[in-house]
């Protein structure tokens, strides 16, 4: 029925064993597959491009406007409502909201992402130690941990917040003024919030050290140091950045929430936060103080928020390739 | 070749010298702080040699604690007490020098083929880390020539050596662990039942490996398994374990035609044998009951609940329940701690 | 359909639909299994042997699986047409399952008891009472010592062994026809494994039950079955009697797989004869024998055109172009 050879020249003699193993597939790195996953996901791939938008709009309108044109005061045009000239409309002192909100974002933006800085490197370090270590560092470390998170985080913004902004002076930095008060709420900021993100990191430092991996570096000889750094920390980055960009948004919804209080940063810079307290007694007559700044908060966190479940998608470290 | 590969005939010494290990946890409870209630006695007194060259099998079920025992002679645990010697390193007493040098002899291959790469490095990172640590090569260049070497010594092209693990598969995978072992070029490896989790067909690949490297390379293996037909085909001579201690350890052959222990029979009885009329013609031992816990382990013969010899034979189980029973050698070579043997 | 078949198999095939493709894991198997049989289907990890049978059950996610084609006659009754419902009166009263992982199949905050009770009374409508009898009766059976007590224990009190005696209860509680145990050893120690392969030996003749039992384990096979099925790739490639398959494969992946065991009853120190490659990779479309690039015996039709599953001996059936006794083309 069919022809008898034994052997198609298309395949190799039977030699298999003397030929190492290949494989058929092209590489593929974890940065790769991670961003195919992210990709996979809409609302993320909506939030990053919500948030060049809002980043696009805030920094690049730095180029348009001048900080002078934000803090210009023209009295004859206070309160006006939005119009051609003034596209978000003014505020009670004549100020154009528009560039206000380009400045103000630059600065909430700003305190999101250091505030989120001054936390990862507290919280990361805190984490680590406890996680890897154990033992009475862990203890001690974690009752430590606790305690900060017993302070409520709101109250002790308030008080730092009022009586420190006063006392420090204004900051000159990239030929810009800030009010000294932005550093205050940097700093208290990140010095409450690090605690959930040294849980995140020294849940997972506690789970990876259970690896044979860790094991086997542990029996090369590898020293300790370049376990927590090399072993480690590359396999709890995941949750790490997903913490961190959801403590920016979060950074930046306090913000917003002390400065409409009016304890936090100081006029004349402006913040979207500082711009809602301003339209607290107008909400229903001039409804364009609150509504621009408010909406971009709104739009801001949200755009994190999408962008932080990509990303947690993305470099979950449970899905594998088959 | 260098010291780290005794030839049998210039070192009648064995290269590994356990005696009398244990190894304990701790079992801690209370709220704040937590204080010593017990502990599981994991490897509750074993002694063996290894000669040089040799593959010592250590075998037994789940909670004996063989995989402990591994992982406590090459000091990844802190042993409770007893002594190890390998390669005329004290394990017991080194200091941090001498146990550097010991990583270097002594190395081990893991179970899971998953867990035991770094899923954030390339291959070339893994197999390269002990070259890198040891400082065993005068730079990058030469490194990464040494790592394509034992890429092909164990059947991987090296044409992969910037691929990441989970491109590869499960066998694969554990060549990678093996290469990574090898990289030091250790005397002594302790396999730690580095195929079980692997299909069947590629078993036989990785054991055939092992074996190829043993005589090109004159390793030593501690080969820790449960699967006893791999176990007899693999070493030279094998150790049963029960709830940490040894009860019987001979020579290959000698244990699977003559085992003498109860436990041993009725572990051998137990594995089915992929012939079926064979099975058939076979007289089973079904034991009863579960493996009792390492916290507390039966008084006298740990094995005497569930030994249908301690448990059937006339006057027996007085002395088993109550006297741990004495290490003897019964044959040459062959060694039981049993009361009714 | 043959009076003496309780389960009839046809050109099964099931795909389940990822992202990175379409995973071909069972590709147009047929099988019967008589009454009061016990088969054994084996094959490595991957070549679709307990898709199958959750294909028959229907427990398989519908998306991302998708049961392609064929037809699963039980007792005259096409399953895999069968209506949800049909489908939840016939599992675990005329056809029980158990698990590699008793674990999992048990739900942890419900005790023993209460989880056979409430099988017993949803499937056989007892009442409480004669529920609570029953399943002190069916822990007896399988085994499990001081069986009254334990019924208020919970599955973490359990050891391995003790865990899938339970589940082997839960499974025969309301007397099914055909029990499917997916790998009910392999978690096991060896000991405790024996132990349970006596319990399902003793039961099948007690309870006359027809038993499928899957496993990558060719011990436990020659222990267990008295015919067999081996699978590779999402295809059968052998079927024979117990001691026909193991004296005399006859398709080149079960004689491979044989030779690569190693043997505990033998002296002499041979080396293992392994199975060069790996499994394949089931996102491509099967063209051709899968089993091609492992293969001693491969000839040009191979690589073309998968060869059928034809009869070769008595009750022995292969699936090669190759006849392996006197190694030239069929």
């Amino acid at each position: 029925m069919e022809s008898s050879t034994t052997q198609p020249a298309s395949l190799p003699p039977k030699a298999f064993q003397l030929i190492p193993d290949d494989l058929e597939t092209p590489p593929l790195t974890l940065g790769q597959l991670a961003w195919r996953r992210f990709r996979r996901h809409r609302m993320a791939i909506f939030g990053a491009i919500l948030m060049i938008l809002i980043v696009l709009y805030t920094f690049g309108g730095m180029l348009i406007f001048s900080e002078a044109d934000a803090n210009f005061v023209e009295t004859g045009v206070r309160l006006q409502p939005p119009s051609l000239e003034h596209p978000f409309g003014t505020d009670t002192i004549g100020r154009d909201i528009l560039v206000r909100t380009i400045y103000g974002g630059q600065i909430s933006i700003l305190i999101g992402l250091t505030a989120m800085v001054v936390e990862l490197f507290i919280g990361v370090t805190i984490g680590a130690l406890t996680g890897y270590f154990g033992g009475k560092l862990d203890s001690i470390l974690m009752r430590l941990t606790e305690a900060v998170l017993v302070i409520p985080q709101i109250f002790l913004l308030l008080v730092m917040a009022k009586y420190f902004s006063q006392s420090i002076p204004n900051i000159q930095l990239l030929g810009r003024t800030f009010s000294g008060s932005v550093l205050v709420i940097i700093v208290v900021i990140g010095v409450t919030t690090w605690p959930y993100l040294a849980r995140i990191v020294r849940a997972q430092f506690l789970s990876v050290k259970e690896n044979d991996f860790i094991l086997a570096a542990r029996a090369t000889g590898t020293s300790t140091y370049e376990i927590i750094f090399r072993h480690i920390l590359p396999n709890s980055i995941a949750p790490i950045i997903v913490s961190a960009t959801l403590s920016v948004a979060a950074a930046i919804t306090l913000e917003a929430y002390i400065s409409f209080l009016g304890l936090g940063v100081r006029p004349p810079t402006a913040t979207w936060g500082n711009m809602l307290e301003g339209a607290y007694n107008y909400v229903e007559s001039a409804w364009w103080l609150w509504f621009f700044p408010g909406m971009l908060i709104a739009l801001t966190v949200l755009g994190i928020n999408f962008l932080g479940d990509g990303l947690r998608d993305a470099l979950d470290p449970h899905s594998r390739t088959t | 070749m260098d010291d780290a590969h005794p030839t049998p005939l210039d070192t009648p010494e064995p290269l590994v010298q356990v005696l009398d290990l244990k190894k304990y946890f701790p079992v801690r409870q209370g709220l704040i702080f937590e204080r010593e209630v017990g502990s599981v006695k994991a490897v509750d007194g074993i002694s063996f040699d290894i000669q040089p060259g040799e593959t010592l099998g250590l075998v037994g079920e789940s909670g004996c604690g063989k995989t402990t025992a591994g992982r406590t002679i090459l000091g990844l645990y802190p042993l409770t007490s007893g002594s190890v010697m390998i390669s005329g390193i004290q394990i017991d007493k080194a200091k941090k020098a001498e146990m550097q040098i010991l990583r270097r002899k002594a190395q081990m291959i893991f179970q899971d083929p998953y867990a035991s790469l770094n899923p954030r490095w390339t291959v070339s990172a893994i197999i390269g880390e002990p070259l890198r640590v040891h400082k065993l090569l005068p730079d990058v260049a030469a490194r990464m020539e040494m790592v394509r070497e034992l890429m092909f010594k164990v059947g991987l092209s090296p044409r992969l050596i910037n691929r990441f693990p989970h491109e590869f598969s499960g066998g694969q995978r554990q060549r990678i662990g093996v290469a990574r072992a090898l990289a030091s070029n250790p005397a002594f490896i302790v396999c730690d039942e580095p195929i079980s989790a692997l299909d069947v067909s590629i078993q036989a690949q990785v054991v055939n490996l092992l074996e190829d490297l043993q005589d090109q390379l004159g390793l030593t293996y501690l080969f820790i398994a449960h699967d006893l037909s791999m176990v007899r085909h693999i070493c030279d001579r094998v150790a049963v374990m029960y709830l940490g201690v040894i009860v019987e350890i001979a020579e290959r052959n000698e244990l699977y035609e003559n085992p003498l222990h109860p436990y041993t029979v009725a572990l051998l009885s137990a594995v089915p044998i992929p012939d079926p009329k064979k099975n058939r013609s076979r007289r089973r031992i079904i034991l009863t009951g579960d493996v009792p816990s390492p916290i507390n382990p039966p008084p006298g013969c740990r094995f005497h609940p569930r030994c249908p010899v301690a448990q059937e034979r006339k006057g027996a189980l007085a002395r088993c329940s109550q006297v741990v029973p004495e290490w003897r050698e019964l044959a040459a070579g062959h060694w039981v701690a049993c009361h009714e043997v | 359909m043959k009076p003496e078949l309780l389960l009839e198999v046809k050109n099964l095939q099931t795909r389940f639909h990822i992202a990175e493709g379409t995973v071909h894991a069972v590709n147009g198997i047929s099988f019967s299994l008589k009454f009061g049989e016990t088969i054994a289907v084996v094959g490595e990890s991957g070549c679709g042997k307990s898709v199958t049978m959750m294909s028959v059950l229907r427990l398989i996610p519908i998306p991302p699986g998708e049961i392609a084609a064929g037809q699963a006659f039980y007792l005259g009754r096409d399953l895999l047409q069968a209506s949800e419902a049909e489908m939840e009166h016939i599992r675990g009263k005329e056809i029980a399952m158990v698990f590699q992982d008793p674990m999992t199949s048990l739900n942890p905050v419900l005790t023993i008891g209460r989880q056979l009770s409430e099988t017993l009374q949803v499937h056989l409508g007892m009442d409480k009472q004669q529920a609570h009898q029953r399943a002190i009766e069916l822990l007896d059976m399988v085994g499990i010592p001081d069986a009254a007590r334990q019924l208020k224990d919970y599955p973490h009190q359990f050891s391995g062994g003790m865990r899938q005696r339970v589940m082997i209860a839960m499974a025969l509680a309301c007397e099914p026809s055909l029990l499917i145990a997916d790998e009910p050893t392999t978690a096991l120690d060896v000991t405790i494994q024996a132990q349970i392969i006596e319990l399902v030996q003793h039961l099948r003749e007690k309870l006359n039950m027809t038993v499928i039992w899957i496993t990558h384990d060719l011990g436990v096979v020659a222990e267990i079955a008295e015919r067999v099925i081996v699978m590779y790739a999402g295809f059968i490639v052998e079927e024979a009697l117990v001691d026909d398959l193991y004296e005399e494969p006859r398709h080149p992946y079960t004689e491979a797989l044989l030779a690569a065991l190693p043997r505990i009853e033998r002296r002499r120190d041979q080396r293992l004869r392994s199975i060069p490659g790996a499994p394949p990779n089931l996102l491509v479309a099967p063209k051709g024998c899968p089993f091609v690039p492992r293969c001693e015996y491969v000839i040009d039709r191979c690589l073309v055109e998968m060869p059928p599953l034809v009869q070769v001996g008595r009750d022995h059936r292969s699936a090669c172009w190759v006849d392996l006794t006197t190694g030239k083309p069929r």
